[in-house]
């Protein structure tokens, strides 16, 4: 018995040392000084990096080239990573955090974190493509499409909008990834831009029109690409991706994007863009600047094909100009409630 | 056993049982911190909802008859490897072992692309899709605590019930079984508990699941709040499972036997005509289990034309994974040991507790178990963050239960009694444990660090969250290239992934058939 009493009081003890130091967590803000004051000083920084690293590891090997600003990339899931900055807070070692997605950076700048930008810095880019409250920047865009083979459909059959896809003709042709975070975005923009009612029919209809679920976009374009699917709703660059792995011009592939039209929400550009967490690091303004320069965005243009932010690139092979694109005008902040986007999505029956 | 002359455990031991299974609850204090800032209608919603209930009995299902194939399978292969004469027996044995080796994520890959081939079209998705994937790499957990247990059962207690009439058949099942039956329903909870964590597959295979929604809300709704609270409702699922298991299993269940493997070799069952169909599925099991993601990865390797950046980093990657899986094994381990015998000895409901404990957070996704150490380490420890030190801790967290299982059979097969006689002879009750009872201990110990050296080697989100920046290893390697669709790049470093971690499954079942008498 004592020794079972002993035992308890030792789990007590762990549980409190446990417990105290979570109540820690409010108090410990001596700030990022550290990381911070010796970044200005020393030249460094930390960027948490929710994009791939073979992709961005060469662009930033060149700005450190060109600077001497020592960059140190911690990569990993953009959403792990937004809720790892959550759960870092003040204490942060990041000083940037450049996101796949417009939804992240709007739940990181919801809870306070971003410094707030340059003005010059901002004006680069069209308001379309930009925080409200000058926290985040888009660097690159990418364009949702209706991606087909063009072996097995005819220009003459795809849709204007994407509402059509409900009509019989389209009936069990049409590749979704419900579960994806690109087309979470887009629900959601269709919510904001047509209204809850309208976004909740389409969805209906879609399910009832016995579309072909897919787990993310690279199936839906694999499966185009080999026949299995004859068209799906993806993201413009998959195509682009995958000529490159199978080592040909993406001209030579048996699939094409289409666009939807008229400002149709089916067409909506959502973006990749960065926000800086540390407000007095003068490396992290370098950094966002250097993504915004004609070099970074060139450089995301030819080895992602995504679109270029700035004025003056040509927009991926095969695709209108930014300013030329029909795109629906809708606050991209807005795009952080997928909350309400999942739940429609659920009960349609789509998914889980 | 609980008089309290000594023949139970120490008090040093209790003290160190619940500070190990402190590190196991690290996630769980996270959870509970974290909850209490969610409006308590929102976690009521979310934790309530139609959706919550349907996705719980899909976990749950999924658990039950997972679980239920991985005894089946798994107890029927060590049978047929330690009891048989069938021809190849240790080939057999070894092959069996290895598609724990395989990440669920590449078997589920190659099950799709395999279905791509043979029945072009058509999707291999849903519940039965998960059932046979996710069972062709978790039987093992049943496979090899059940054939270490059952090499270990001495033929004395077999031939006493021989000799007083009983059949061999009903002889395995009413004597041997049920000496192996620790072992076994340690190995079925393992199973169970990785069906409810986890990811890989069922996101790819498309069943929704309770851990897949967790990271729904994460990566979807970047909804960190919304995820813990769906992350509570795992646990209370794990502690069905843990009640489901405490039913069968009695703990306080002591097979001493002193010596290993007692006098005389084991029974050996002739399987008769029975010898080609048990080969015939027995095989086929194992063939399914390895082909099938092999085919996959060459397929990804052929496909492509993009590569990884060079030799060295591919060895860096490497050296990592082994570095990091070597130290995340040892610390589990150290920690694991004194809990285990302290739950042998202990019949006591603390005992139990503790144990039913450990295996909580292994229930619960890597993300959530990163979070919360992201927690501890920035606001308790933040000269750690981001270190490799913290990301050890993460392992513990995640693989006690790993440890625990093989390494708790083995001290309750160590007869308490030896320490009694080495303590009557005057040595301290903390000699008396070193010298006699851990070696005796030794063969499970070391199941228990290969298992988590394996497991560790495969482990991708907790990796990702808290490895030192710019720290690779074969499986964040992976993560980076698929995530680019450079699945040619990805092939190298999954395959050498599933070869590293093939080496500590081959050695537990090599060193098992070496014990054989």
């Amino acid at each position: 018995m004592i020794r079972t009493t002993r035992s308890a009081l030792a789990v007590a003890a762990a549980s409190a040392l446990v417990l105290t130091a979570c109540g820690n967590d409010e108090e410990t803000t001596n700030g990022n000084g550290a990381n911070g004051a010796e970044g200005a000083e020393a030249q460094s920084l930390v960027l948490y990096s929710g994009r791939n690293e073979e992709l961005i590891q060469p662009l930033i090997d060149q700005f450190q080239d060109e600077t001497g600003i020592d960059v140190e990339v911690r990569f990993g899931e953009t959403a792990e990573l937004a809720a790892q900055l959550l759960e870092e807070g003040e204490d942060t070692p990041a000083d940037v955090f450049l996101a796949q997605d417009a939804g992240a950076l709007g739940a990181v700048a919801q809870e306070g974190m971003f410094a707030d930008l340059d003005q010059d810095l901002l004006d680069r880019v069209p308001e379309l493509y930009r925080d409200d409250a000058d926290t985040w920047v888009g660097v690159s865009g990418r364009l949702r499409t209706l991606i087909y083979n063009t072996d097995l459909v005819d220009e003459s059959e795809l849709p204007n909008t994407v509402e059509d896809l409900t009509g019989p003709e389209f009936e069990g042709r049409v590749g979704i990834a419900p579960t994806n975070a690109s087309f979470q975005a887009f629900v959601t923009a269709f919510r904001v831009a047509e209204g809850e009612d309208a976004a909740q029919d389409w969805l209906e209809q879609m399910t009832e029109n016995d579309p072909q679920y897919r787990e993310g976009n690279g199936p839906i374009v694999s499966e185009v690409l080999d026949g299995a699917l004859e068209m799906g709703l993806v993201n413009h660059y998959y195509l682009y991706a995958q000529a490159e792995e199978r080592g040909v011009d993406p001209e030579d592939l048996p699939a094409a994007n289409h666009l939807f039209g008229d400002g149709d929400v089916g067409a909506l550009m959502n973006v990749a863009g960065a926000g800086i967490l540390n407000e007095d690091s003068a490396a992290a303004v370098e950094l966002l600047e250097y993504f915004l320069s004609e070099e970074g965005q060139q450089y995301f243009v030819e080895e992602t094909s995504e679109y270029a932010m700035v004025d003056g690139l040509d927009a991926p092979a095969g695709l209108p100009d930014l300013d030329e694109l029909d795109v629906p005008d809708i606050d991209l902040n807005q795009l952080d409630d997928l909350e309400t986007t999942i739940q429609m999505i659920t009960e349609a029956g789509m998914a889980g | 056993m609980r008089n309290g002359n000594g023949s139970g455990a120490p008090w040093w031991l209790g003290v160190l049982a619940c500070l190990t299974t402190g590190v196991a609850l690290l996630p769980l204090f996270y959870l509970v911190v974290r909850a209490t800032e969610y409006p308590a209608a929102d976690f009521f919603e979310v934790v309530f909802s139609t959706r919550s209930a349907r996705l719980a009995s899909t976990s749950l299902a999924l658990t039950a008859v997972v679980t239920g194939l991985c005894l089946v399978i798994g107890v029927g292969m060590a049978m047929l490897v330690t009891r048989t004469s069938i021809p190849l027996r240790r080939t057999l044995a070894v092959a069996a072992a290895l598609p724990l080796a395989v990440p669920s994520y590449v078997a589920a890959f190659g099950w799709q692309s395999m279905n791509q081939l043979v029945n072009p079209g058509t999707t291999f998705e849903g519940f039965i899709a998960a059932t046979i994937v996710i069972t062709t790499v978790t039987y093992p957990y049943v496979f090899l605590p059940a054939a270490a247990a059952l090499t270990r059962v001495g033929p004395a207690q077999e031939e006493a019930a021989r000799a007083l009439g009983r059949g061999p058949v009903n002889t395995f099942f009413t004597v041997t079984v049920r000496q192996a039956a620790p072992a076994i329903t340690s190995g079925g909870l393992l199973c169970a508990i990785y069906v409810i964590a986890d990811f890989g597959a069922v996101s790819i295979l498309r069943l929704d699941t309770f851990t897949r929604a967790v990271f729904t809300s994460f990566s979807m709704g970047f909804d960190r709040l919304g995820g813990i609270a769906l992350s509570s409702v795992l646990l209370v699922l794990t502690m069905v499972v843990l009640l489901v298991e405490g039913r069968f299993r009695r703990t306080s269940t002591r097979y001493a036997a002193i010596g290993p493997g007692g006098s005389g070799s084991a029974m050996r069952l002739s399987m008769g005509r029975w010898t080609v169909p048990a080969l015939t599925i027995a095989w086929s099991v194992v063939f399914f289990s390895l082909i099938v993601p092999g085919t996959a990865l060459a397929y990804w390797a052929y496909r492509g034309v993009s590569t990884p950046g060079s030799i060295a980093e591919v060895a860096g990657a490497f050296g990592n994974s082994l570095w990091v899986a070597a130290l995340g094994a040892g610390a589990t381990t150290l920690l694991a040991v004194p809990l285990s015998v302290y739950i042998a000895r202990r019949g006591s409901i603390l005992a139990r507790g503790l144990e039913r404990l450990a295996y909580l957070a292994h229930s619960l996704p890597g993300v959530v178990i990163g979070l919360s150490v992201v927690m501890l380490g920035i606001s308790v420890v933040p000269a750690l963050y981001q270190t490799t030190w913290l990301l050890v801790l993460a392992y513990c967290t995640l693989m006690l239960p790993l440890a625990l299982g093989p390494a708790v059979a083995a001290a309750l097969s160590a007869p308490p009694e030896l320490e009694e006689a080495a303590r009557a002879l005057g040595k301290s009750s903390l000699t008396a444990y070193v010298r006699v009872t851990l070696p005796l201990m030794a063969p499970g110990i070391g199941s228990g660090f290969l298992l988590v050296m394996l497991t560790v080697i495969k482990e991708l989100p907790a990796t990702l969250m808290l490895r030192p920046t710019g720290f690779d290893t074969l499986a964040t390697r992976l993560w980076t290239y698929t995530g680019n669709e450079s699945l040619a790049a990805a092939a190298p470093f999954a395959v050498l992934l599933v070869l590293l971690a093939a080496i500590p499954a081959w050695l537990m079942i090599s060193r098992m058939l070496k014990e054989e008498p």
